[in-house]
């Protein structure tokens, strides 16, 4: 009586082994890095690695370790000091094409690596970082695409010879014709141009008002979202932060963790910046139709430009920040329709004055009463007018920033325009010691909860009690397992979760050890009461974790940041204890006590 | 070893102890109520959104010094306490217009003034509309928790035990909350994520007494429910008082020393579980008495399927 098969007992220690190997990268620590990935994602090959290694070797510093981590080049080093050295020779010569950040890599020996086993990934308030989550501003997203609209249907109209206005007034377009003919073939040109629009009759006959359906309407929002969180990871990437996170949350939320990142004002003026560049023709008679008067900066003077847009910065694809004759400068690359457009132009407008225009969006806030709205104010500034002085394609500089800007500009336009603007409403950075102060206080937590839960079990159910203590040893390393399998962020409230599942998980075993007591003490032997003592103990222990579950899927579910971290570790922590204070702990009852002659139990 | 005797015969469920206990169960909710409707609670940035931010000085904290240069700065309404130690120091500020850049730069300089030594331990900006939402959520967290346990319980056992489940969670929620509130502790996020595992461990707890009552209400027959009940929660008893005192144990050593930020997480839970296993015995078990539950409850209806058969 109570022999567990062979293949259970082989089966029992298997998941223990592959537990343990899951966890084991944990225990190597972490050592300062540089991380190198491409800016335009290819993995790297051997080649590209021995030769970063070799850029560190010719700055007198070889890297303790050096290895391809998902198509990245990770460097590991010694000392702090040395890092340093190599960070700034790797970023002075690949700057442009790769970004290197400073990171923390796991200690963990090449055999470990090749198995591809990673260790936990630890959360903000333990690693100190920045965490910053964005608002998309989803209705600047619709009203610059109407807007678009609006310039479309005038344009297509204008071609086609019908007189018209247009007007955009809460986001729809009226288009006012001067016969219901006229309106009929405006409608058809419109229809054309895009199917998905809502066209419908003004009422008098001779007008049209068009807007945006449902479905644009939400697929614009979705491309918004999706477009700037591409663009807010470029940013991000350009930055040089390793494993940054960028996620959507909710309909309109982005999220941004960095970490080690420690100053966020830096980061934050890239991440919300909505800065970019138009360029648009003088209109030196000042009187075509759709021209407007734009404002110069200091020192450069106001002017009235076309209406068409020759390039915007979404037409540009690369961009960097340097100096002409001591003026700071941006280089500008454009791509393919953006050269095009700009050698169409320059070819017909020779010797003719062309503004460059930098747009930034802001959001302000208004108190209305108790009330307090949020307003969007867009700038829109000529840094720079110069005569187009010959033909040029797709290559050129502007002038008439500070470096900063130039600077800035440059990051920006490189990374791509956001499609909306975003805005901060949620900001928390945590500093290093924090960090390594919470980590510190969550692992003596644990160390003194487990003493104190495993010097009371073997007081008080002696034998048994040790073997419900090796059984919430692997419930631990379980734990550790499951979070760095599945690269959850361990967090101060998951360790919290830790700490309250060492004290729950011994629940399964007191269930099952008393009831092998009161068993005994009905007069049963002890096998049949080690029997019927897991047996009758089951439902109790399914019906108490699965409720518990509930609870902490019902937490994972609808809670953020903190409540997640420690739903995660209380769902992981329920899951292994069932595991290991049923199976594993009967496993070892079985081995110790199973097919002997016992007249009594050490319970 | 042994907490209590063997076989131990408290009439728990008696009616005077089951009165007497119903009065301490109202009195606590009562006060709970009356000081959330007087007092409130003591409401994190998390949920009211601001300016928060932690600063760790090398020598302990002159927090007179600190509120006359934060007052000097326009910062009239800054809250500044220690936190935890005598050399770390906790600013408050509510939300407040302008760009955030420049008023964090202002706080640094005016915290770490004249001292190099200073670190900004932690800042954080939460505008309080995501506070706001914050709140929304986790109230809704809690009540959808509270739905599906009623359900699950009522799968397993019976309407009755969920009732008298859901009675006792919701007992216990509200003192802890109220606790909070009587003793103006910080009530943040992760005191919600508490307040709901306070609800899975007392849950825990009383299913494990209604698991031993539904055997016995069937290998007991003849007794009354309530003789079967106190029966059954008697053989419960040192199980209860064991979790209890191993989760206790780990729960002391986290407050002890998990430091500040998560003392009020620890809190929470140290007094949802010992109501919860109050509740457990009393709250949830007499209210199930009180609806009149009995074996009959539990017996699976015999299915008619005469109808099925008649079908073509």
């Amino acid at each position: 009586m109570n022999k567990y098969p062979a293949w259970l007992n082989i089966l029992v220690l298997a998941i223990m082994l592959a537990g343990c190997l899951l966890a084991l990268p944990n225990i190597y620590g972490s050592v300062p890095a540089i991380q190198i990935a491409d800016n335009n994602g290819v993995a790297y090959d051997e080649a590209r690695l021995q030769e970063y290694v070799g850029v560190a070797e010719s700055v007198g510093m070889s890297p303790e370790a050096a290895y391809l981590k998902d198509g990245r080049v990770v460097l590991r080093f010694e000392k702090d000091a040395e890092l340093t050295a190599v960070n700034d020779a790797l970023k002075k010569r690949y700057s442009r094409e790769a970004s290197v950040a400073q990171t923390l890599a796991p200690r963990s020996p090449k055999w470990v690596r090749d198995l591809g086993l990673n260790p936990m990934s630890l959360g903000l308030d333990l690693r100190g970082g920045v965490y910053v989550l964005l608002e998309v501003d989803m209705d600047t997203a619709i009203d610059t695409r109407m807007t678009l609209y609006q310039q479309g249907i005038d344009d297509n109209l204008l071609d086609a010879r019908i007189r018209h206005l247009v007007e955009l007034e809460d986001r729809i377009v009226n288009v006012r014709l001067t016969s219901p003919e006229d309106r009929d073939a405006a409608r058809l040109i419109i229809e054309r141009s895009d199917a998905d629009l809502l066209v419908s009759d003004g009422g008098d006959g001779k007008s049209l008002l068009v807007r945006m359906s449902e479905a644009q309407i939400k697929a614009r929002q979705d491309f918004a979202i999706d477009q700037n969180i591409t663009t807010l990871r470029n940013r991000v990437n350009q930055l040089g932060v390793a494993e940054p996170i960028v996620q959507r949350q909710g309909v309109d939320r982005i999220v941004v963790q960095l970490p080690g990142v420690q100053d966020p004002n830096e980061i934050n003026k890239i991440l919300t910046a909505t800065a970019t560049l138009e360029f648009r023709l003088v209109d030196q008679s000042g009187t075509e139709p759709g021209s407007r008067r734009y404002q110069g900066r200091p020192g450069v003077g106001d002017a009235v430009l076309k209406r068409k847009v020759i390039v915007s910065g979404d037409q540009i694809i690369d961009a960097s920040a340097g100096f002409d004759q001591g003026q700071p400068i941006v280089s500008i690359t454009l791509d393919s329709s953006g050269g095009e457009s700009m050698l169409k132009t320059t070819i017909e407008h020779v010797g003719k004055p062309m503004s460059a225009v930098f747009i930034e969006t802001r959001r302000e806030t208004v108190q209305r009463g108790a009330e307090r709205e949020y307003r969007t104010i867009k700038s829109e500034e000529i840094i720079n007018t110069a005569t187009i002085q010959g033909i040029f394609k797709n290559k050129f500089q502007i002038s008439g920033l500070n470096p900063g800007e130039a600077h800035d500009l440059a990051l920006l336009l490189r990374a791509g325009a956001l499609a909306a603007p975003v805005f901060k409403i949620d900001e928390r950075t945590i500093g290093p010691t924090l960090g390594k102060d919470n980590i510190e206080r969550g692992y003596k937590a644990i160390q003194i909860g487990f003493f104190a839960v495993i010097l009371f079990m073997i007081v008080y159910y002696k034998a048994f009690g040790l073997i419900a203590n090796v059984a919430l040893f692997t419930n631990l390393i379980f734990i550790a397992a499951m979070l760095s399998l599945l690269q959850a962020s361990l967090t101060l409230p998951g360790i919290a979760g830790i700490v309250l599942t060492v004290g729950m998980a011994v629940d399964a075993n007191v269930l099952i050890f008393e009831r092998i007591r009161e068993e005994l003490s009905a007069g049963a032997a002890p096998q049949a009461a080690i029997n019927s003592g897991y047996e009758k103990a089951l439902s109790s222990i399914a019906d108490a974790n699965i409720t518990t579950l509930i609870a902490a899927i019902v937490l994972f579910g609808l809670g953020t940041g903190p409540i997640k971290g420690f739903a995660i570790t209380l769902m992981l922590g329920i899951i292994t204890s069932m595991f290991t204070a049923i199976i594993g702990t009967r496993a070892i009852v079985n081995l110790i006590f199973g097919g002997r002659k016992l007249t009594s139990l050490p319970v | 070893m042994r907490l209590i005797k063997e076989k131990t015969s408290i009439n728990f469920l008696g009616a005077t102890r089951r009165k007497v206990a119903l009065v301490i169960s109202v009195l606590f909710v009562v006060a709970s109520l009356a000081s959330l409707a007087t007092r409130g609670l003591e409401l994190g940035i998390d949920f009211t959104g601001g300016i928060l931010l932690e600063v760790g000085y090398p020598q302990a904290a002159d927090l007179e010094a600190i509120r006359t240069s934060m007052v000097d700065a326009g910062y009239n309404n800054a809250q500044v306490q220690l936190f935890g130690e005598d050399e770390v120091v906790l600013v408050r500020l509510p939300p407040m217009d302008g760009n955030i850049e420049t008023i964090r730069t202002q706080l640094q300089q005016i915290l770490q003034a004249g001292d190099p030594n200073t670190s900004l331990r932690r800042v954080e900006f939460v505008s309080p509309q995501v506070g706001s939402e914050l709140a929304e959520q986790g109230a809704l967290a809690m009540i959808f928790a509270l739905m599906m346990i009623f359900l699950y319980v009522m799968f397993r056992f019976q309407w009755k035990f969920s009732a008298g489940a859901v009675a006792a969670l919701t007992h216990d929620a509200i003192v802890t909350v109220g606790f909070f509130s009587i003793f103006g502790l910080p009530f943040d996020l992760t005191v919600v994520a508490a307040v709901l595992a306070v609800i899975g461990y007392s849950l825990n707890d009383t299913v494990v007494a209604f698991d031993r009552i539904r055997e016995n209400f069937f290998a007991l027959r003849g007794k009354s429910a309530e003789e079967s009940m106190n029966i059954s929660i008697n053989e419960m008893l040192a199980r209860t008082l064991i979790t209890g005192i191993t989760t206790l144990l780990v729960l002391v050593a986290l407050l002890v020393l998990g430091g500040e930020s998560i003392a009020p997480f620890s809190i929470a839970l140290i007094v949802g579980i010992v109501v919860g296993t109050y509740s457990s015995i009393y709250t949830a078990s007499a209210t199930a008495l009180a609806l009149d539950v009995n074996a009959q409850d539990l017996i699976e209806p015999i299915k008619d399927t005469s109808l099925i058969d008649d079908l073509p």
